[in-house]
């Protein structure tokens, strides 16, 4: 990584410069002050940058270097997916003909685009196990609220207003119980097992007829099956509640289990996670939801449908929860994700659970020996180590995750879930090989060691990253959030 | 199996099931009960080569009319606007999109001072103390903005204006039934915001005040007076603004905004077909703790050095979860990129020069329509947007248009009963004389 400071855009700044090249003005030019009233012209400029084009190539170049990608190495975030981000995605998402289109064009002008749509719905609706599906939310959150939204108007439409909470694990996303609460729900958290599981005992114990729904990963966070997941959805839905499926860990159950056969009522997916996105140092994604046939009078609107060989938009849905998002979703997003899609095919995705399973498996065989393995049975595409006995030796998880850095690794999610102690959650997913897997293992081996042998390299790392450990108490603290020019 | 995102051999899989001790990949699987197990492979169109899944792709996005090959008044919301070439080329540096959310500032200094340098830029533009990372959209920004209010003057009572954005105003009512929230709109009179109907309907109980500057239908809304009479009964004015057009006219935050959110889309991200585009949002440093999203901060290491983290964190959904302000998580940072660098090759003046290129533009184009024996309503001070009525509908007319490769502009009658037959045309800097007076020829020949 690029070990000098990088100064700031502003800081490059050198009045008189231009990086642009606007069209010509071909029209007579007319005062500004002319078409405005009183009071509405601006009269301060906008401290931006003044630049040349080489200039703001450069500056970002660097800032490039330093950055981790997934291209830059390998990058095993638990909960994350982080796979490879294929580039005939990245060619067919910059086509004139996606790239450049607008969306309130006459829908004649833009049935390549709408073709599209609909067949992703299509391939989705497979996938998933359920009846109909939106592209409208923009990322995993954004299709959480709107499935919730939905389960939400199908309770008042039966006049069923006493269903007020919403039972997540405590296993369960952040995101989960926050978007919970801004679709207007109370959050009850359900604990888990000593096998890592829903406890079935509580599950009864919490869920009654004040309950919405139950929201669910599976596998869990933990990277396990909820095995009793047929029981859990009778448990919920004899008590007239819906069944949420967080599709964070699709990536674990592809071609080996829908959601829609295991009970699900609605499903959100992370297209920028399971179907190759990209992440884009923290989105956009693409979250579309997908619904068993007693919800999709609630779909948001408009709802694409395809009329003989025409596809249209249908506005005329009086029972929808209404827009969640200007527009049909992040279309861009699901452009690529279709692109993966038909790259893959039917056995492609297949491969692709099995052999992220496979990896998941190895290193945590391979990784046993040195950490704790708080639920030893076969995990699914991630699994949780505990940190304990480094902690004891005064190497905290996150001194390994540190000094992971210095091994040129991204570290694994680090303290979730929460419902273990020193948490290490690695996802390696299904484009690793096995020199890589190898690789971080040895260097996680390594770690291991070092705690025990000596700590302090451990606990001062990272040595070799361009920046230290910052200082997030005074970030938060005295919180600088934009550059302000010397006086 | 093989394919070339895959790189497990058959040793390496015997290798591994070995180290794991099992004997088939089928045996990791068996803790899926048999009732729930997918038998089989899914009923979905077979893998395609590379060269055959992008000659079939090339086909289908050939079936689009899009922007490239045709002459766009179309704006409403989305803009067809000078992207300077150089985004692209910083937006594929693949350190950047194939990233995550910045977790490990150590190895993601560059990500989070881009985001530093975008929620500045933002701040410059909108005249405001603090800006987000980013959110989803303008319209789901404006949304986390009325929720805000609510939220923080225990107030739940929001007033739109109709000449907001009319997809956004859905949204905003969606969010806010979530949250409980009545959600009243304040007519438009002459295509601004009815400030004597506003200061019949405002009263001590109503969160915030939303308006759209320029608004809807391009028109520059009076946010002086607007502010006086929302400020007198301590609610939030909030302003969806189009940042492009704060290049010229008087920012925001210069009228005392409390929120001002909206689409960076104008920066340099492509209409996409409606998405991904990129939400800001940007507040007074009163509300800098009940911001939703990330927020980017600058502090020093270990060694006094200076550096970037994302701060402020307890507002968010992994630390607060059910109390957190919002539920986003995963918000637009690559957009959010490829705006900072058109921000950043526009620069200074370039944005001021660009803004003013589309009101001038704007201007003619009207002037020409109004030359042509078009009925202009709601006349005044506007931006790059503005209404014609027409003598049919706007569907048709646009239709017809279609075959000279002009794409028209917006059908108000979809949203507004009252204006049906009235066009919202774009004119943004892009448009040449030709093209302009090539419209309104082609206008006035169907208008006939």
């Amino acid at each position: 990584m690029h070990k000098e400071d990088q100064p700031l855009i502003f800081e490059l700044s050198t009045e008189g410069r231009i990086g642009y090249s606007l069209p010509e003005m071909d029209i007579p030019e007319i005062d500004l002050g002319e078409l405005l009233p009183e009071g509405y012209l601006r009269e301060e400029e906008p401290e931006l940058p003044e630049v040349s084009e080489l200039d703001i190539m450069r500056h970002y170049t660097a800032l490039s270097k330093r950055n981790h990608g997934v291209d830059s190495g390998f990058y095993p975030l638990g909960s994350c997916t982080m796979k490879y981000n294929p580039k005939i995605n990245e060619n067919v998402a910059r086509f004139n003909g996606f790239a450049h289109l607008h969306p309130l064009q006459d829908e004649s002008s833009v049935q390549g685009a709408l073709e599209l749509m609909y067949d992703l719905q299509e391939h989705l609706i497979e996938i998933t196990g359920m009846d109909e599906v939106t592209l409208q939310p923009a990322a995993g959150a954004h299709g959480e609220w709107t499935g919730l939204m939905m389960i939400r108007s199908y309770h008042e439409a039966n006049g069923d207003t006493k269903r007020t909470k919403v039972v997540v694990p405590d296993s369960a996303h952040g995101t989960n119980p926050a978007s919970a609460t801004v679709a207007g729900f109370e959050t009850v958290t359900v604990k888990s097992d000593e096998n890592g599981l829903v406890d079935l005992e509580d599950l009864r114990r919490v869920v009654g007829e004040d309950t919405a729904a139950l929201m669910l990963t599976n596998p869990n966070t933990l990277g396990l099956f909820e095995e009793n997941i047929l029981e859990m959805a009778e448990i919920v839905h004899s008590a007239g509640g819906k069944l949420y499926y967080d599709g964070a860990n699709l990536n674990a159950v592809l071609s080996k289990a829908r959601p829609g056969d295991m009970g699900f009522d609605v499903v959100h997916l992370n297209l920028h996670k399971t179907f190759t996105g990209p992440h884009g140092g923290g989105g956009p994604g693409s979250g579309p939801v997908g619904v068993k046939a007693d919800l999709i009078p609630y779909l948001p609107k408009p709802v694409l449908v395809k009329n003989g060989d025409q596809y249209e938009f249908d506005y005329d849905r009086p029972q929808s929860i209404g827009r969640v998002k200007p527009y049909y979703g992040n279309f861009g997003i699901n452009v690529r994700a279709y692109t993966y899609i038909r790259t893959m095919g039917p056995d492609g995705l297949k491969a692709v659970t099995e052999n992220a399973v496979l990896n998941a498996n190895y290193m945590m065989r391979r990784l046993e020996p040195f950490f704790d393995l708080p639920f030893d049975r076969h995990c699914k595409h991630e699994f949780v180590l505990s940190g304990k006995r480094q902690k004891k030796l005064g190497v905290r998880t996150l001194d390994i995750a540190k000094r992971l850095l210095d091994f040129g690794y991204h570290p694994p999610t680090i303290y979730f879930p929460l419902n273990v102690e020193e948490c290490i959650m690695i996802e390696p997913t299904e484009t690793e090989s096995k020199e890589t897997l190898d690789a971080f293992v040895d260097a996680m081996i390594q770690i291991a060691k070092e705690a025990e042998e000596n700590p302090e390299i451990v606990q001062e790392a990272p040595h070799t990253t361009v920046i230290g450990r910052l200082d997030e108490t005074m970030a938060a603290r005295k919180p600088v959030l934009r550059y302000q020019q010397k006086q | 199996m093989k394919h070339r995102y895959l790189p497990m051999t058959e040793s390496d899989q015997k290798a591994m099931l070995e180290k794991i001790g099992v004997s088939s990949v089928e045996e990791l699987f068996s803790d899926i009960p048999e009732s729930v197990r997918f038998k089989g492979e899914y009923k979905i169109k077979p893998a395609k080569s590379e060269t055959a899944l992008l000659k079939e792709l090339t086909k289908m996005a050939h079936k689009n009319a899009d922007l490239r090959t045709n002459t766009s008044f179309l704006g409403a919301g989305v803009y067809d606007h000078y992207m300077p070439v150089i985004v692209d080329h910083v937006l594929s540096r693949s350190e950047f999109y194939t990233a995550y959310t910045p977790y490990q500032p150590e190895i993601s200094q560059g990500e989070l001072q881009a985001i530093f340098e975008f929620q500045t830029m933002i701040c410059e533009l909108t005249g405001m103390d603090v800006a987000n990372s980013s959110m989803y959209d303008g319209g789901t920004a404006l949304a986390e903005a009325a929720m805000l209010s609510a939220g923080s003057t225990r107030r739940k009572k929001i007033l739109i204006s109709s000449a907001v954005h009319p997809e956004s105003k859905e949204v905003v009512k969606t969010y806010a039934k979530g949250q409980y929230i009545e959600v009243i709109e304040i007519p438009h009179k002459d295509g601004t915001t009815d400030l004597e109907a506003l200061n019949e309907m405002i009263g001590d109980d109503i969160a915030a005040v939303i308006v759209q500057y320029p608004n809807f239908f391009g028109r520059v809304e009076p946010l002086k007076e607007l502010e006086e009479i929302i400020h007198a009964h301590k609610a939030m004015f909030v302003v969806s603004s189009n940042p492009l057009a704060l290049g010229a006219l008087t920012p925001p935050g210069k009228f005392g905004a409390d929120i001002v959110a909206g689409d960076a889309q104008v920066f340099g991200i492509p209409t996409a077909f409606g998405g991904p585009h990129c939400g800001y949002f940007a507040v007074t440093s009163k509300l800098m703790r009940k911001v939703p999203g990330r927020l980017v901060g600058q502090t020093v290491d270990d060694q006094g050095r200076r550096g970037f983290v994302l701060t402020l964190q307890a507002r968010e959904q992994h630390i607060r979860r059910d109390k957190a302000t919002s539920n986003i998580c995963s918000n637009q940072a690559l957009n959010a990129l490829a705006a900072s660098v058109a921000m950043t090759a526009l620069g200074k003046k370039g944005v001021k020069e660009m803004a003013a290129a589309n009101m001038q533009k704007a201007h003619y184009a009207k002037q020409q329509f109004k030359a042509a024996g078009f009925e202009v309503p709601f006349e005044g001070p506007s931006f790059n947007e503005f209404v014609i009525k027409l003598n049919k509908p706007v569907k048709e007319v646009n239709q017809k248009l279609l075959e000279k490769d002009i794409i028209g502009g917006y059908d108000l009658g979809r949203d507004y009963a009252d204006l049906k037959n009235h066009m919202l045309v774009a004119v943004t800097e892009l448009r040449t004389k030709e093209e302009i007076d090539a419209f309104v020829k082609e206008m006035g020949d169907y208008h006939a």
